[in-house]
Protein backbone atom coordinates (compact mmCIF):
# COMPACT_ATOMS: atom_id res chain seq x y z
CA UNK A 1 0.00 0.00 0.00
CA UNK A 2 2.71 2.82 0.77
CA UNK A 3 4.92 1.77 -2.37
CA UNK A 4 1.59 2.55 -4.39
CA UNK A 5 0.71 5.84 -2.85
CA UNK A 6 3.91 7.76 -4.47
CA UNK A 7 3.03 6.27 -7.59
CA UNK A 8 -0.43 7.46 -7.97
CA UNK A 9 0.08 10.99 -6.61
CA UNK A 10 2.57 11.08 -9.18
CA UNK A 11 0.23 9.84 -11.74
CA UNK A 12 -2.80 12.13 -10.74
CA UNK A 13 -0.05 14.80 -10.72
CA UNK A 14 1.07 14.76 -14.46
CA UNK A 15 -2.87 14.11 -15.21
CA UNK A 16 -3.73 17.47 -13.43
CA UNK A 17 -0.53 19.18 -15.37
CA UNK A 18 -1.70 17.53 -18.56
CA UNK A 19 -4.91 19.03 -18.06
CA UNK A 20 -3.77 22.47 -17.24
CA UNK A 21 -1.45 22.64 -19.81
CA UNK A 22 -4.41 21.21 -22.51
CA UNK A 23 -6.27 24.24 -21.32
CA UNK A 24 -7.30 27.46 -23.08
CA UNK A 25 -6.81 30.87 -20.93
CA UNK A 26 -10.97 31.88 -21.21
CA UNK A 27 -11.59 35.16 -20.82
CA UNK A 28 -14.94 36.73 -18.93
CA UNK A 29 -15.88 37.92 -22.02
CA UNK A 30 -15.93 34.36 -23.98
CA UNK A 31 -18.23 33.27 -20.78
CA UNK A 32 -20.21 35.96 -20.99
CA UNK A 33 -21.33 35.40 -24.79
CA UNK A 34 -22.22 32.38 -24.54
CA UNK A 35 -24.14 32.83 -21.37
CA UNK A 36 -25.82 35.71 -22.59
CA UNK A 37 -27.57 33.13 -25.68
CA UNK A 38 -28.50 30.75 -23.44
CA UNK A 39 -31.96 30.59 -21.48
CA UNK A 40 -31.58 30.72 -17.67
CA UNK A 41 -33.45 27.77 -16.71
CA UNK A 42 -34.70 28.78 -13.39
CA UNK A 43 -35.68 32.05 -14.40
CA UNK A 44 -38.45 33.76 -16.45
CA UNK A 45 -37.19 35.51 -19.59
CA UNK A 46 -33.32 35.74 -18.52
CA UNK A 47 -30.49 34.86 -20.17
CA UNK A 48 -27.45 32.99 -18.60
CA UNK A 49 -25.66 35.80 -18.25
CA UNK A 50 -28.33 38.31 -16.52
CA UNK A 51 -29.61 36.40 -14.23
CA UNK A 52 -28.61 36.21 -10.46
CA UNK A 53 -29.65 33.47 -9.66
CA UNK A 54 -27.13 29.77 -8.07
CA UNK A 55 -28.42 27.61 -11.10
CA UNK A 56 -27.33 30.49 -13.44
CA UNK A 57 -23.79 30.76 -11.85
CA UNK A 58 -23.58 26.89 -12.02
CA UNK A 59 -24.32 27.43 -15.84
CA UNK A 60 -21.55 29.93 -15.93
CA UNK A 61 -18.57 27.49 -14.49
CA UNK A 62 -19.88 24.82 -16.73
CA UNK A 63 -19.41 27.24 -19.62
CA UNK A 64 -16.04 28.33 -18.28
CA UNK A 65 -14.99 24.98 -17.73
CA UNK A 66 -16.07 23.65 -21.76
CA UNK A 67 -14.54 26.47 -23.01
CA UNK A 68 -11.08 26.11 -20.76
CA UNK A 69 -11.10 22.60 -22.39
CA UNK A 70 -10.98 23.73 -25.48
CA UNK A 71 -14.42 23.77 -26.85
CA UNK A 72 -15.92 25.89 -29.11
CA UNK A 73 -19.21 28.52 -28.19
CA UNK A 74 -20.91 26.26 -31.03
CA UNK A 75 -19.85 23.49 -29.25
CA UNK A 76 -20.92 24.55 -25.43
CA UNK A 77 -23.96 25.73 -26.97
CA UNK A 78 -24.56 22.63 -28.78
CA UNK A 79 -23.72 20.52 -25.35
CA UNK A 80 -26.79 22.63 -23.64
CA UNK A 81 -28.99 22.04 -26.61
CA UNK A 82 -28.64 18.52 -26.05
CA UNK A 83 -29.46 18.52 -22.68
CA UNK A 84 -32.47 20.46 -22.50
CA UNK A 85 -33.47 21.04 -26.48
CA UNK A 86 -33.58 24.08 -28.29
CA UNK A 87 -35.71 26.00 -25.55
CA UNK A 88 -32.66 26.96 -24.04
CA UNK A 89 -31.66 29.07 -26.90
CA UNK A 90 -32.82 32.34 -26.26
CA UNK A 91 -33.14 32.77 -30.34
CA UNK A 92 -34.58 29.99 -32.18
CA UNK A 93 -31.90 28.51 -34.47
CA UNK A 94 -32.36 29.45 -37.73
CA UNK A 95 -33.84 26.93 -39.84
CA UNK A 96 -37.42 25.02 -40.36
CA UNK A 97 -40.30 26.24 -39.43
CA UNK A 98 -38.25 28.88 -36.74
CA UNK A 99 -37.41 30.34 -39.91
CA UNK A 100 -41.03 31.76 -39.57
CA UNK A 101 -40.20 33.79 -36.94
CA UNK A 102 -36.99 35.61 -38.29
CA UNK A 103 -38.53 36.33 -41.63
CA UNK A 104 -42.34 37.31 -40.82
CA UNK A 105 -41.69 40.22 -39.28
CA UNK A 106 -39.45 41.67 -42.11
CA UNK A 107 -42.28 40.58 -44.65
CA UNK A 108 -44.64 42.06 -42.59
CA UNK A 109 -42.67 45.59 -42.44
CA UNK A 110 -41.89 45.45 -45.81
CA UNK A 111 -45.41 44.72 -47.05
CA UNK A 112 -46.87 47.54 -44.53
CA UNK A 113 -45.05 50.57 -46.17
CA UNK A 114 -45.67 48.86 -49.66
CA UNK A 115 -49.18 49.42 -48.46
CA UNK A 116 -48.38 52.89 -47.28
CA UNK A 117 -46.99 54.38 -50.37
CA UNK A 118 -49.89 52.74 -52.29
CA UNK A 119 -52.00 54.03 -50.13
CA UNK A 120 -50.45 57.96 -50.04
CA UNK A 121 -50.05 57.90 -53.93
CA UNK A 122 -53.45 57.38 -54.30
CA UNK A 123 -54.76 59.70 -51.46
CA UNK A 124 -52.40 62.41 -52.75
CA UNK A 125 -54.05 62.05 -56.52
CA UNK A 126 -57.35 62.78 -55.48
CA UNK A 127 -57.97 66.07 -54.93
CA UNK A 128 -56.81 67.02 -58.41
CA UNK A 129 -59.68 65.22 -59.95
CA UNK A 130 -61.89 66.21 -57.89
CA UNK A 131 -61.72 70.42 -58.18
CA UNK A 132 -63.07 70.09 -61.96
CA UNK A 133 -65.78 67.69 -61.23
CA UNK A 134 -68.47 71.11 -60.67
CA UNK A 135 -66.99 74.43 -62.56
CA UNK A 136 -68.38 77.70 -61.29
CA UNK A 137 -71.28 79.12 -63.19
CA UNK A 138 -72.38 82.90 -63.67
CA UNK A 139 -75.41 81.93 -62.05
CA UNK A 140 -74.03 80.12 -59.11
CA UNK A 141 -71.50 83.21 -58.76
CA UNK A 142 -74.41 85.67 -58.65
CA UNK A 143 -76.27 83.55 -55.70
CA UNK A 144 -73.02 83.21 -53.77
CA UNK A 145 -72.78 87.16 -53.66
CA UNK A 146 -76.08 87.74 -53.21
CA UNK A 147 -76.71 85.46 -50.23
CA UNK A 148 -73.59 86.93 -48.28
CA UNK A 149 -74.67 90.38 -48.77
CA UNK A 150 -78.22 88.99 -47.75
CA UNK A 151 -76.16 87.25 -44.63
CA UNK A 152 -73.78 90.64 -43.55
CA UNK A 153 -76.87 92.61 -43.50
CA UNK B 1 -65.36 52.94 -52.96
CA UNK B 2 -66.97 49.41 -53.60
CA UNK B 3 -63.49 48.33 -54.63
CA UNK B 4 -61.57 49.40 -51.70
CA UNK B 5 -64.12 47.71 -49.24
CA UNK B 6 -63.67 44.36 -51.63
CA UNK B 7 -59.92 45.08 -50.31
CA UNK B 8 -60.80 45.46 -47.15
CA UNK B 9 -62.84 42.51 -46.94
CA UNK B 10 -60.05 40.11 -48.05
CA UNK B 11 -57.46 42.07 -46.23
CA UNK B 12 -58.99 41.44 -42.72
CA UNK B 13 -59.12 37.84 -42.62
CA UNK B 14 -56.04 37.56 -44.01
CA UNK B 15 -54.44 39.33 -41.08
CA UNK B 16 -56.71 38.10 -38.49
CA UNK B 17 -57.02 34.47 -39.30
CA UNK B 18 -52.89 33.60 -39.00
CA UNK B 19 -52.99 35.32 -35.69
CA UNK B 20 -56.19 33.63 -34.18
CA UNK B 21 -54.27 30.17 -35.08
CA UNK B 22 -51.67 30.91 -33.56
CA UNK B 23 -53.24 32.40 -30.06
CA UNK B 24 -55.41 28.85 -30.44
CA UNK B 25 -52.11 26.93 -30.78
CA UNK B 26 -50.16 29.21 -28.16
CA UNK B 27 -53.06 29.54 -25.55
CA UNK B 28 -53.50 25.12 -26.02
CA UNK B 29 -50.12 24.61 -24.79
CA UNK B 30 -47.93 24.89 -21.52
CA UNK B 31 -45.03 27.12 -21.61
CA UNK B 32 -43.93 24.99 -18.97
CA UNK B 33 -43.97 21.82 -20.24
CA UNK B 34 -40.91 21.69 -22.16
CA UNK B 35 -40.19 17.83 -24.02
CA UNK B 36 -36.69 16.78 -22.78
CA UNK B 37 -34.50 15.89 -25.43
CA UNK B 38 -33.17 12.83 -23.15
CA UNK B 39 -35.66 10.90 -23.06
CA UNK B 40 -34.42 7.43 -25.24
CA UNK B 41 -31.18 8.84 -24.77
CA UNK B 42 -28.43 7.05 -22.85
CA UNK B 43 -28.56 8.39 -18.99
CA UNK B 44 -25.74 10.70 -18.54
CA UNK B 45 -23.42 8.98 -16.13
CA UNK B 46 -22.59 10.58 -12.56
CA UNK B 47 -21.03 10.01 -9.37
CA UNK B 48 -21.97 11.73 -6.25
CA UNK B 49 -21.18 11.44 -2.90
CA UNK B 50 -24.59 10.28 -0.78
CA UNK B 51 -25.59 12.80 2.63
CA UNK B 52 -23.98 9.53 4.84
CA UNK B 53 -20.67 9.44 3.01
CA UNK B 54 -21.13 6.84 0.67
CA UNK B 55 -20.60 7.11 -2.96
CA UNK B 56 -23.71 6.82 -5.57
CA UNK B 57 -22.52 6.22 -8.74
CA UNK B 58 -25.12 5.24 -12.19
CA UNK B 59 -22.41 2.93 -13.27
CA UNK B 60 -22.81 1.12 -10.55
CA UNK B 61 -26.47 0.64 -10.90
CA UNK B 62 -26.25 -1.55 -14.42
CA UNK B 63 -28.82 -4.03 -15.23
CA UNK B 64 -31.40 -2.48 -12.68
CA UNK B 65 -33.78 0.21 -13.40
CA UNK B 66 -33.07 3.26 -11.86
CA UNK B 67 -35.44 6.45 -10.76
CA UNK B 68 -33.63 9.42 -10.26
CA UNK B 69 -35.22 12.30 -8.12
CA UNK B 70 -34.00 15.59 -8.21
CA UNK B 71 -35.64 17.74 -5.05
CA UNK B 72 -35.02 20.52 -2.97
CA UNK B 73 -35.93 21.00 1.05
CA UNK B 74 -37.37 24.57 0.10
CA UNK B 75 -39.75 23.06 -3.20
CA UNK B 76 -42.71 22.90 -1.43
CA UNK B 77 -45.63 21.90 -1.60
CA UNK B 78 -44.53 19.75 -4.80
CA UNK B 79 -41.03 17.64 -3.17
CA UNK B 80 -43.25 17.08 0.05
CA UNK B 81 -46.07 15.85 -1.16
CA UNK B 82 -43.90 12.92 -3.38
CA UNK B 83 -41.52 12.24 -0.71
CA UNK B 84 -43.48 9.58 0.92
CA UNK B 85 -44.17 7.92 -2.39
CA UNK B 86 -40.96 8.02 -3.45
CA UNK B 87 -39.82 5.76 0.28
CA UNK B 88 -42.62 3.38 -0.35
CA UNK B 89 -41.80 2.71 -4.24
CA UNK B 90 -38.43 2.02 -2.89
CA UNK B 91 -39.43 0.06 0.14
CA UNK B 92 -41.95 -2.10 -2.51
CA UNK B 93 -39.03 -2.25 -5.52
CA UNK B 94 -35.67 -2.76 -3.53
CA UNK B 95 -35.70 -6.24 -3.92
CA UNK B 96 -36.86 -6.73 -7.49
CA UNK B 97 -33.96 -4.88 -9.06
CA UNK B 98 -34.88 -1.43 -8.58
CA UNK B 99 -32.93 1.78 -6.89
CA UNK B 100 -34.47 4.75 -6.08
CA UNK B 101 -31.54 7.94 -5.78
CA UNK B 102 -32.58 11.26 -4.83
CA UNK B 103 -30.66 14.24 -5.95
CA UNK B 104 -30.44 17.09 -3.71
CA UNK B 105 -30.91 20.75 -5.95
CA UNK B 106 -29.74 23.78 -5.20
CA UNK B 107 -30.06 23.66 -1.44
CA UNK B 108 -28.01 24.24 1.91
CA UNK B 109 -27.03 21.29 3.84
CA UNK B 110 -28.48 21.50 6.98
CA UNK B 111 -32.44 21.91 5.73
CA UNK B 112 -31.44 18.92 3.21
CA UNK B 113 -30.89 16.28 6.35
CA UNK B 114 -33.53 17.67 7.72
CA UNK B 115 -35.84 17.33 5.22
CA UNK B 116 -34.50 13.16 4.98
CA UNK B 117 -34.97 12.83 8.60
CA UNK B 118 -38.33 14.15 8.40
CA UNK B 119 -39.57 11.61 5.67
CA UNK B 120 -37.08 8.96 7.07
CA UNK B 121 -35.95 8.22 3.55
CA UNK B 122 -33.78 4.97 3.26
CA UNK B 123 -32.57 5.00 0.21
CA UNK B 124 -29.78 7.16 -1.04
CA UNK B 125 -29.40 10.44 -1.37
CA UNK B 126 -26.89 13.21 -2.42
CA UNK B 127 -26.07 16.34 -2.75
CA UNK B 128 -25.09 18.38 -6.55
CA UNK B 129 -23.09 21.05 -5.30
CA UNK B 130 -21.77 21.85 -8.66
CA UNK B 131 -25.25 21.37 -10.61
CA UNK B 132 -23.48 19.64 -13.20
CA UNK B 133 -25.57 16.12 -12.36
CA UNK B 134 -29.18 18.49 -12.97
CA UNK B 135 -26.95 20.30 -16.06
CA UNK B 136 -26.23 16.35 -17.45
CA UNK B 137 -30.30 16.13 -17.10
CA UNK B 138 -31.36 19.33 -18.20
CA UNK B 139 -32.94 19.66 -14.80
CA UNK B 140 -34.73 22.91 -14.93
CA UNK B 141 -36.93 22.80 -12.03
CA UNK B 142 -37.86 20.11 -8.85
CA UNK B 143 -39.61 18.30 -8.72
CA UNK B 144 -38.27 15.87 -11.60
CA UNK B 145 -37.84 12.13 -11.95
CA UNK B 146 -36.34 10.46 -14.59
CA UNK B 147 -36.89 6.63 -15.21
CA UNK B 148 -33.67 5.14 -16.64
CA UNK B 149 -34.08 1.29 -17.80
CA UNK B 150 -31.62 -1.40 -17.64
CA UNK B 151 -29.66 -0.17 -20.39
CA UNK B 152 -29.08 2.78 -19.01
CA UNK B 153 -31.20 4.71 -21.00
CA UNK B 154 -33.43 7.82 -19.73
CA UNK B 155 -37.18 6.22 -20.31
CA UNK B 156 -39.18 8.89 -18.89
CA UNK B 157 -39.14 12.51 -17.71
CA UNK B 158 -42.30 13.84 -15.21
CA UNK B 159 -41.93 17.50 -14.35
CA UNK B 160 -43.68 17.92 -10.86
CA UNK B 161 -44.82 15.59 -7.76
CA UNK B 162 -44.83 12.05 -8.40
CA UNK B 163 -47.39 9.60 -6.89
CA UNK B 164 -47.56 6.08 -6.15
CA UNK B 165 -50.05 5.71 -9.36
CA UNK B 166 -47.40 6.97 -11.40
CA UNK B 167 -43.81 5.23 -9.87
CA UNK B 168 -45.38 2.03 -10.11
CA UNK B 169 -46.73 2.11 -13.88
CA UNK B 170 -43.75 3.87 -14.88
CA UNK B 171 -41.05 1.03 -12.70
CA UNK B 172 -43.71 -1.84 -14.06
CA UNK B 173 -43.37 -0.88 -17.39
CA UNK B 174 -39.49 -0.81 -17.30
CA UNK B 175 -38.93 -4.29 -14.84
CA UNK B 176 -41.26 -5.85 -17.46
CA UNK B 177 -38.80 -5.50 -20.41
CA UNK B 178 -36.12 -8.03 -20.85
CA UNK B 179 -32.41 -7.11 -19.57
Amino acid sequence: MRGIAPVLLIALLTLAVGSVSAAVSVSEDAVHDVAAQLRCVVCQSLSVADSPSETAHQMKAIIRERLAAGESPEQVKAYFVEKYGTWILLSPPRQGFNLLVWIVPFAGLAVGLALVLILIRRWSRRPATGTDAMPLTADMRARIQREMSERES
Amino acid sequence: MSQRFRLLRWMIPLAVIPVLALLAYGFRTDPREIPSPLVGKPASPFSLTAFDGKPVSLDSLKGQVVVVNFWSSWCYPACYEEAPSLERAWQTYKDRGVMVVGVNFQDKDEPARRFLTQFGHTFPNAPDPSGRVSVDYGVYGVPETYFIDRKGRVRFKQVGPVSDDLLKRQIETLLAEAA
